[in-house]
């Protein structure tokens, strides 16, 4: 890792008078292991790296990056960054973060034993994954794809207003997709498991966790339209809240792009709700100690009691905005930093979900979404998206429907939060998920 | 100004030689196919967002990725170090992950080079000054900005790719290919009393910088902006099943997502379509013919040869109803004893190839669009579809929409808020009961598939779905 510094230093100490230079290096190296019928379909070994260059002058700022770092490369990646600057319109906001003693929270996600953990024992866990997840049912047809995949990476940031700052961390994941058949119908249920090293992987759950949600959708049908108490299960809700988090960013907000732009203070979802940002928990796999631009990442709550309290910030935004960066900035070495929540969560309640269920006499249990990216419009807040789950009566779980949507405006669902479950999870994406009971979205079906 | 490029610039990438050996010695632990994937990617980008040329920014990728096939397992390494050492090395930890059992260096002959000839680039994108790019987001953004003064934001993105490859393959198979996109898209946010709505349009082409002269992007954004307007006074969607016509150039996403991917070979293979073991069956309505082209000249999803090295083809799916045949990659067709039909795609070398899609349409047939409109006493017409998604297992697959109105006794009525459309594969392939003669391309898309994103391109004429589930939240 002190190459990687060592690197950004290297290139920042090229900048001219007058100008600031940033740069990012990033090396990771990934293992991916898919197994099928008992066998190894495939098995990816690949180790990756890159640069990516800002350069500030005068208000306007040009980027450029390389997939490599030979030494070549990196004068060529300064110059381009160089001449890309003299095409942007000048902005007094636009600048390099500068340190703001924020110290970075010292956070252990980094694991030497995945790093010698070896390939065959790698294998191994793909091939037992695939194994157990037929086992598990009788109804279990086949694997679609059963996945060890784990990455190990490293990047630095180094800019000539004195930022430097250096992360690396490991993450495994265990991934089934099972096919699931009786009497001519398949459904399909997915499982996982992940960590940091591959101890904390647990094949059992991911297998099992495949099996049941494939077997238990065999014989959905399509329900009928309407409106519905509907229960969100951790998968489906963390998928929502990082799209709520979306909408708080800066940018957004500063651009006209937010539907919470003017409502800061105001009662926005429904009272126990309380949403938090926190890359510094790391229980969160998206944990980081610095953020895209170096500065160390923090906890920021964004709704505490259904009023909204933040909007993210990179230092950009923060300047425009007056205020200071709250750590946000968001980025791959491929592009300049935007401005993002990583690590959101909701507060959990004090219930379990069974209990939530068992409170609802007509409802409907969601285990899976698709199309949020066509189906949500973070602007508008307007969301329409497909589902599939489990109808609920008389609290308890009842037959399997697919092949519906769910919808409503983000506004209305975050107000619609009637209960939160205790079951806060992290999952592989920029939220935790949580059981979550909204009083009425609109079902469409039949 | 005609094709540009220089002799030493189409020349191989990496000497015909050092790729001979290094096959050779991927074959070493006793692999029965290998491959040396070779890209060079060069790009540009410029945003426009709030007014102002926010970035330029120009990116670099370039390596080779290096797989092996032993029996059913295929290993897979890359490298971005394309000298001898770093070829050698990517080449030894393919060959050790296919886990063979071999031992020894396998002598391969490469081919002369062969292939189709890349597509003609009338104006490489490299060569043209880049205040040329930014002067056109520029013109987007007043042209959007004057169509009416509720757009109060316009964010305009200029980009272009120029994408060398050379594969080699224990075959004996040399080729390579030069792939040039050039893409502009212009996003509208309206805002009024029912608060912010959006509007997106987009154009990208196979070809260079030529696209300008056939494409006014102060339309594109104009056009961009209406559709933003429009949704202002959109009216709740729908809930529930209704006949749903889509006009044309706006409706291919629907067919690459209810039977597109489902007719993927490696799903097919493993069991995970609905179309599996129906070809020669009917699986759609009569005068359903689906087609995947891949050498339609200056579309978005068109290449000479695919990421194998195979040529691209024009192949039909579906013809008036009957499943023909399925798309294939290199590796399931081996399975099955038969030849590739040029899907096998890879979004860099990076990554590993499988069946994708390239241009997928539905071709036309005879009736009358406004007819169709007319004959539809209740329903919903969308003019633009935005994404969607598919479970090839079960067949269900959604799609948004992001322009589309209702029609009431025959008429285009209100317009109504965005969101998606749900409905499964081969039960919406038979109810197509409408196909008029008025085909269109559509929008530049990509397509995912297990975290890999290729450009791809579709098109519709207008046509008719007797039943489909609209998402909305309209009583």
């Amino acid at each position: 890792m002190p190459e990687l510094l060592d690197l950004a230093e290297r290139i920042v100490g090229w900048a001219d008078e007058g100008e600031q230079v940033e740069a990012v290096v990033v090396h990771e190296r990934e293992t991916e292991v898919r197994a099928y019928e008992g066998e190894v379909e495939s098995l990816i070994s690949a180790e990756s790296q890159g640069v990516g260059v800002r350069v500030v002058r005068d208000g306007r700022q040009g980027f450029a990056y390389a997939g490599t770092l030979d030494s070549d490369a990196l004068a060529e990646v300064l110059a381009e960054a160089r001449d890309n600057l003299t095409f942007a319109t000048p902005d007094e906001h636009c600048a390099l973060a500068e340190p703001d003693g924020v110290k970075p929270a010292e956070l252990d996600l980094y694991r030497a034993t995945l790093v010698d953990h070896p390939t065959e024992a790698k294998v191994a866990l793909a091939l037992d994954l695939e194994r157990r997840t037929r086992a598990a049912d009788p109804r279990i047809s086949g694997v679609e794809s059963a996945d060890y995949s784990d990455s190990i990476s490293e990047s630095a940031v180094a800019t000539t207003t004195g930022i430097l700052a250096t992360g690396r961390e490991t993450g495994c994941f265990l991934s089934s997709y099972a096919l699931a058949e009786q009497d001519g119908e398949t459904q399909t249920g997915f499982g996982f498991s992940l960590g940091r090293e591959p101890s904390d992987l647990d094949v059992e759950e991911a297998a099992a966790d495949a099996a049941e949600r494939s077997t238990r959708m065999l014989g959905a049908v399509k329900p009928p339209s309407g409106r519905m108490t509907v229960v969100l299960d951790p998968w489906v809700s963390a998928q929502f809240l990082g799209i709520v988090g979306g909408t708080l960013s800066g940018e957004a907000v500063q651009k006209g792009r937010s539907l919470f732009a003017d409502r800061l203070g105001e009662d926005v979802a429904a009272p126990l709700l309380t949403l938090v940002d926190d890359p510094t928990d790391p229980a969160a796999h998206t944990a980081t100690g610095s953020d895209g631009e170096g500065l160390a990442t923090r906890r920021n709550v964004l709704m505490a009691d259904g009023r909204l309290e933040r909007f993210v910030h990179n230092s950009e935004t923060a300047r425009r905005a007056g205020t200071v960066s709250t750590g946000s900035a968001v980025r791959g070495y491929s592009s300049t930093p935007g401005v993002g929540v990583r690590a959101v969560s909701v507060a959990g309640g004090d219930c379990p979900p069974a209990e939530l269920i068992a409170a609802i006499d007509d409802g409907l249990l969601v285990q899976g979404v698709t199309g949020l990216h066509s189906g949500v419009n973070a602007v508008s807040g307007d969301f329409s998206t497909g589902a599939e789950g489990l109808r609920i009566r008389g609290g308890a779980l009842a037959e399997p429907v697919r092949e519906f949507t769910i919808a409503s405006t983000i506004q209305k669902m975050l107000l619609d939060v009637l209960a939160i479950g205790d079951d806060v999870r992290w999952l592989p994406m920029r939220a935790a998920g949580v059981t979550l009971v909204i009083g009425e979205l609109t079902v469409s079906g039949v | 100004m005609k094709d540009r490029i220089t002799r030493t610039e189409i020349g191989p990438m990496v000497d015909p030689q050092l790729l001979q050996d290094v096959l050779g010695e991927a074959l070493a632990t006793g692999g029965e196919f290998a491959e040396v994937f070779v890209e060079d990617r060069r790009s540009t980008s410029a945003l426009l967002d709030d007014g102002r040329i926010e970035e330029m920014a120009s990116g670099r990728d370039r390596g080779a990725g290096i797989r092996v096939v032993v029996g059913e397992t295929t290993g897979f390494a890359h490298t971005a170090d394309l000298s001898p050492t770093g070829l050698r090395a990517a080449s030894a930890a393919a060959s050790a992950a296919a886990l063979g059992g071999g031992d020894g260096v396998r002598e391969v002959v490469l081919d002369s080079p062969s292939g189709p000839p890349s597509a003609v680039v009338d104006v490489l994108p490299s060569d043209v000054a880049k205040d040329r790019k930014v002067a056109l987001l520029a013109e987007a953004n007043e042209a959007a900005r004057a169509r009416d003064g509720a757009i109060t934001q316009v964010t305009a993105r200029y980009a272009d790719s120029q994408r060398r490859i050379q594969i080699a393959n224990s075959d004996g198979l040399l080729t390579g290919d030069r792939q040039v996109r050039t893409l502009f898209s212009v996003s509208c946010v309206a805002s009024g009393d029912s608060g912010l709505q959006t509007g997106r349009e987009s154009v990208g082409h196979t070809v260079g910088f030529e696209l300008f002269d056939r494409v006014d992007v102060g339309d594109l954004a104009r056009r961009a902006a209406e559709r933003a307007l429009t949704k202002l006074d959109a009216v709740p969607a729908p809930s529930g099943e209704i006949p749903v016509v889509v006009g044309p150039g706006g409706g291919g996403v629907l067919f690459h997502e209810a039977c597109g991917h489902g007719l993927e070979a490696d799903l097919i293979a493993k069991s995970a379509s609905v179309f599996a073991g129906r070809r020669g069956e009917v699986v759609a309505a009569p005068g359903v013919s689906l087609v995947d082209d891949g050498t339609m000249t200056g579309e978005w999803g068109c290449y000479a040869v695919d990421d194998e090295g195979r040529p691209a083809q024009r192949n039909v799916l579906i013809s008036d109803g009957e499943l023909t045949d399925y798309m294939w990659d290199r590796l399931r067709a081996r399975k099955e004893g038969r030849d590739s039909s040029g899907n096998g795609r890879r979004q860099g070398y990076r990554y590993l190839p499988m069946v994708r899609m390239t241009n997928t349409y539905l071709e036309a047939g005879n009736d009358d669009p406004e007819e169709i409109v007319a004959g539809t006493d209740h329903g919903v017409y969308v003019a633009q579809l935005g994404g969607g998604q598919v479970n090839t297992a079960t067949g269900d697959f959604v799609f948004g929409m992001t322009e589309a109105y209702l029609i009431e006794d025959g008429q285009l009525t209100a317009p109504i808020r965005e969101g998606n459309l749900i409905g499964n594969g081969p039960a919406v392939l038979l109810g197509i009961d409408a196909i008029a003669g008025d085909f269109a391309m559509g929008s530049p898309g990509t397509c995912g598939k297990d975290g890999q994103g290729v450009p791809v391109g579709d098109g519709t004429p207008t046509f008719r779905v007797s039943r489909l589930t609209v998402g909305g939240t309209a009583a």
